[in-house]
């Protein structure tokens, strides 16, 4: 069978969504988004209305991997942190439990030290929730909400 | 992985589409993006060298429609065919949910085909999986070039197992819907398969 899935709940959905927004103000920064390493995009929090969020999401797990790949040659486990420097806005991107990536943009109002702090409490907050959702998933009773999909269903999303 | 968001009801599958270098990959999720509505598709992202060819991904982000009140969206990936970017495809195959072998049907690269889907069976093989385990369906491109294999001697090289398969143009968009439709589905049986009910009944 293929990889498990990851089913995002409720409950973990707000916790992810208060400490991204929470992340947001204490580091002063534009944007700060969460994203699973296969690319999903789990919660966004900011500015992100005039955002490409998904292809933003997409392309920093593909840095994620790249890196992960070029860490792997050195034999070294992972780099973990990520910092690239424009001329108006930043990025810093941090692996959180080796499962999900966190990333915050920020321009002048904040600063590389004030992310880096703020991040690290972030971190700890979100490695607490997945590690909740992963023993949730690995629960016997949880499922997926397709189980009971039927051919028709499938038909019906075709039928353009 | 697929990645089920119980809370804004969507539901996100990863679909990779694998190949020899030049087997109209990208050409696939081009004409796909050329052909779906603006308000189904998200921006498509090409890393590209200076000559076209793709150096790590093409990224194309599709929303198919509603299933069970959920919202799909299916994220179209390509790998680089090069045989020297085997490091990126291995990469790109993680959390992959189906896969789309895209072969070129002419004769000339029936090696390059066969070094491809080894290839595939080697990196999937390395996340625990295999070919035959994951939803899979086969792409015959180019068929309209002159110097092709026949359908047949393709099949009993390239799919033995007897997958979904189609033929297709995919520069005309001839087959392209087809593969892309026949791949979702087996995802979403996958999902059937795999899923044993409403998440301890807390879905909301």
């Amino acid at each position: 069978m293929i990889t498990p899935q990851m089913v995002l709940y409720e409950d973990e959905f707000n916790r992810i969504q208060g400490s991204v927004s929470q992340l947001v103000k204490s580091a002063n920064a534009k944007v700060v988004f969460v994203v699973d390493k296969n690319g999903q995009l789990i919660a966004a929090s900011g500015e992100v209305d005039n955002l490409d969020t998904t292809s933003l999401a997409s392309l920093t797990a593909g840095n994620i991997a790249a890196t992960g790949g070029m860490a792997k040659l050195l034999r070294e486990n992972e780099f973990a942190t990520q910092y690239h420097e424009g001329k108006n806005q930043h990025i810093y991107i941090q692996l959180v439990g080796n499962r999900v990536i966190l990333v915050v943009i920020y321009d002048a109002k904040s600063s590389l030290g004030l992310v880096r702090l703020r991040v690290r409490k972030t971190t700890e907050e979100l490695t607490g929730i997945f590690e909740a959702m992963n023993r949730k998933a690995e629960d016997p009773n949880s499922g997926s909400p397709f189980a009971e999909i039927t051919d028709e269903d499938i038909d019906n999303l075709f039928n353009d | 992985m697929t990645f089920i968001n119980l809370m804004a009801r969507e539901i996100n599958c990863k679909i990779v589409y694998y190949g020899p270098g030049l087997c109209g990959k990208t050409t696939n999720l081009q004409y796909i993006y050329d052909r779906t509505k603006p308000e189904a598709k998200g921006k498509m992202v090409s890393l590209a060298t200076e000559t076209d060819r793709t150096l790590f991904f093409d990224f194309l982000p599709l929303e198919l429609g509603e299933i069970r009140g959920f919202k799909t969206r299916f994220h179209l990936y390509t790998v680089p065919g090069q045989v020297f970017y085997d490091a990126s495809r291995k990469l790109i195959l993680k959390g992959v949910d189906g896969c789309v072998f895209v072969a070129d049907s002419q004769i000339a690269r029936l090696d390059a085909n066969e070094e491809s889907l080894d290839n595939l069976r080697v990196n999937l093989a390395e996340y625990g999986l295999a070919l035959e385990q994951i939803p899979y369906v086969v792409q015959y491109n180019k068929r309209d070039l002159p110097g092709i294999l026949s359908i047949e001697e393709l099949r009993s090289i390239l799919n033995p197992n007897g997958m979904p398969e189609f033929e297709a143009v995919a520069s005309q968009g001839k087959g392209v819907f087809e593969t892309l439709k026949a791949v979702a589905r087996l995802v979403f049986l996958e999902l059937k398969k795999s899923g044993t009910g409403v998440p301890g009944g807390r879905a909301v």
